[in-house]
């Protein structure tokens, strides 16, 4: 909902202390998940986090959230689905350019970003362009993966010939984004059913979020 | 009247390619006026609705005897044109510097990274990323946006294939190609508070130069200036500030309105109001803006955006006496 997403934004700091206390809860549990199984839990926590998410930021389940780095304003809900925002077309008063009523989502998002403890550095990492195969899963076991694994899966691969090659250019060109949000440009394995759903997000995000700004 | 060296026709299948001088990036003619200390022009074209090649030398005509580079848009404001690419590759042929427009809007990374290899075969030294305006404003507005890239992952990505000599999936390039890169700033729109960090972030994804929006406010661009500096951006990037000649107050009410990102204040307006000739007045605004731009601390060059007005470019340039250390 808009005015929830704005509400956020404002309070930026507050989800920024939540996130980064649950995200470390979420880390240490990694061992328990891993024996549980990501590709058994990646359906359910999906849909758990779809509807936190979608109700607090009108989250668009890109599969690599950055709230944490854009003020906890939500990239995909930019019309231009601008992931280094603001552009250059934003409205007298802070308005988005395509939608006049909308409050432009980087404006709110640098405002955000200036409310954070660590919200400043973080937004000024270069971030990457969105991988639209990871659409849909969740993000949360994402970066769990590859915050717990990432030492560990290196090592291996290294010893393997190294990592997916695709996968580590866009890593290494984007690094300092990987730095906060390794799970934009992954480098562990992706169980299958993250992978599952591979339909490219078409408008209809732009048209949820102008429905979304107009009510 | 200034002097220009004729150009040398480029054949890149009969000639050797165009090698960058030592510690540069590119061929680029831009880039080689800049990295000299001279103050640089730039000027936009007005690409023809047409597939004629001597069209676009007609519309490039009015701005070879002073543009350093001239700049192929990318279907600005989301209308249909001849594209940047094919304006480049010709233009390049005739010995002309370029600045080659990439938009987000239109094409994915897939396209744009076949893209740039392409043109830089072609001779086109310098590509200005932008991210582009809304299909909405356009002549098209049932397109399908892309927006696979923004114009601050775009500039990475490219700086990746230039430096690292590999495409974003890591395949190699056997020849990278030799770009000089640009990228757009709008010091005049909200959030002013944070344009200079906005800056920052594209001269750290790999910005060689900044083509700014159109400056009408001197006043907030001078506050935007001091963000600059206190960073140490000017000394990173060479910044080349827009500026455009204005028809009339009510043109210029008009853009006002209904192109994205252009803030003109109203003491501008009136001066066009009360103008007898407002074209001129127009004109003379431009040339006071551009002697302005020259006497800030930070500023590289203008770069003018004279939108069906281009004839007037020449005149705003000589009478500026800007490229007076070029005579």
């Amino acid at each position: 909902m808009y005015s929830v997403r704005i509400f956020c934004a404002r309070h930026a700091r507050v989800f920024e202390k939540t996130y980064t206390v649950l995200e470390s809860l979420f880390v240490l549990l990694h061992p328990i998940l891993n024996k549980l199984g990501y590709n058994r839990l990646e359906k359910p926590v999906a849909i758990i986090e779809k509807l936190t998410k979608g109700f607090l930021f009108d989250c668009q389940m890109c599969g690599q959230c950055v709230l944490s780095s854009t003020g906890m304003s939500c990239p995909m809900n930019c019309p231009k689905n601008v992931r280094n925002g603001p552009c250059g077309g934003v409205r007298e008063g802070g308005f988005c350019e395509v939608n006049s009523h909308m409050r432009c989502v980087w404006v709110e998002a640098w405002n955000g970003a200036g409310r954070m403890t660590s919200g400043l550095e973080r937004i000024r990492a270069v971030q990457p362009p969105v991988n639209r195969e990871l659409a849909g899963s969740s993000s949360w076991l994402r970066v769990v993966r590859e915050k717990a694994e990432l030492r560990l899966s290196l090592k291996q691969q290294a010893k393997q010939g190294g990592p997916d090659l695709a996968k580590a250019e866009m890593a290494n060109a984007f690094s300092d984004a990987r730095k906060n949000h390794p799970g934009v440009a992954p480098l562990a394995t992706e169980p299958k059913a993250a992978l599952a759903e591979q339909a490219v997000v078409e408008q209809t995000s732009v048209h949820k979020t102008h429905k979304a700004a107009s009510q | 009247m200034i002097k220009v060296q004729t150009p040398e026709p480029f054949d890149p299948l009969m000639q050797e390619p165009l090698l960058p001088p030592k510690g540069h990036y590119s061929a680029s003619k831009l880039e080689r006026v800049l990295r000299a200390g001279h103050f640089a022009v730039t000027s936009e074209l007005n690409p023809p609705d047409s597939a004629d090649p001597r069209d676009v030398l007609k519309a490039a005509e009015p701005l070879i005897e002073v543009a350093d580079g001239i700049n192929a848009t990318d279907a600005s404001g989301a209308n249909c044109h001849m594209s940047s690419m094919g304006i480049c590759s010709l233009l390049s042929r005739a010995g002309q510097g370029v600045v080659f427009q990439i938009s987000c809007r239109d094409r994915n990374r897939i396209a744009i990274q076949g893209d740039v290899l392409g043109a830089a075969a072609m001779g086109v030294g310098a590509v200005l990323c932008l991210t582009g305006d809304g299909v909405g404003v356009g002549d098209q507005p049932g397109a399908k946006a892309v927006f696979d890239f923004d114009s601050i992952s775009l500039l990475r990505t490219l700086k990746t294939m230039r430096d690292e000599g590999v495409f974003l999936s890591g395949r190699k390039l056997s020849t990278p190609p030799k770009i000089f890169l640009g990228a757009a700033e709008n010091p005049c729109v909200e959030p002013l508070e944070w344009r200079a960090d906005r800056l920052e972030k594209k001269v750290e994804a790999g910005a060689d130069f900044i083509q700014t929006n159109y400056i009408f406010d001197v006043d907030r661009f001078e506050r935007f200036m001091e963000k600059v500096r206190a960073r140490g951006l000017h000394k990173k990037v060479f910044i080349l500030a827009g500026v455009g000649p204005l028809a009339s107050a009510k043109a210029a009410r008009w853009m006002r309105t209904n192109v994205p990102g252009i803030h003109i204040p109203d003491s501008v307006i009136e001066r066009l109001e009360n103008a007898d000739n407002p074209g001129r007045e127009g004109k003379e605004i431009c040339i006071e803006l551009v002697k302005k731009m020259r006497r800030i601390n930070g500023v590289a060059g203008v770069h003018i955006m004279a939108y069906r007005r281009e004839h007037m470019v020449n005149e705003i340039i000589e009478e500026s006496g800007v490229l007076k250390d070029r005579l």
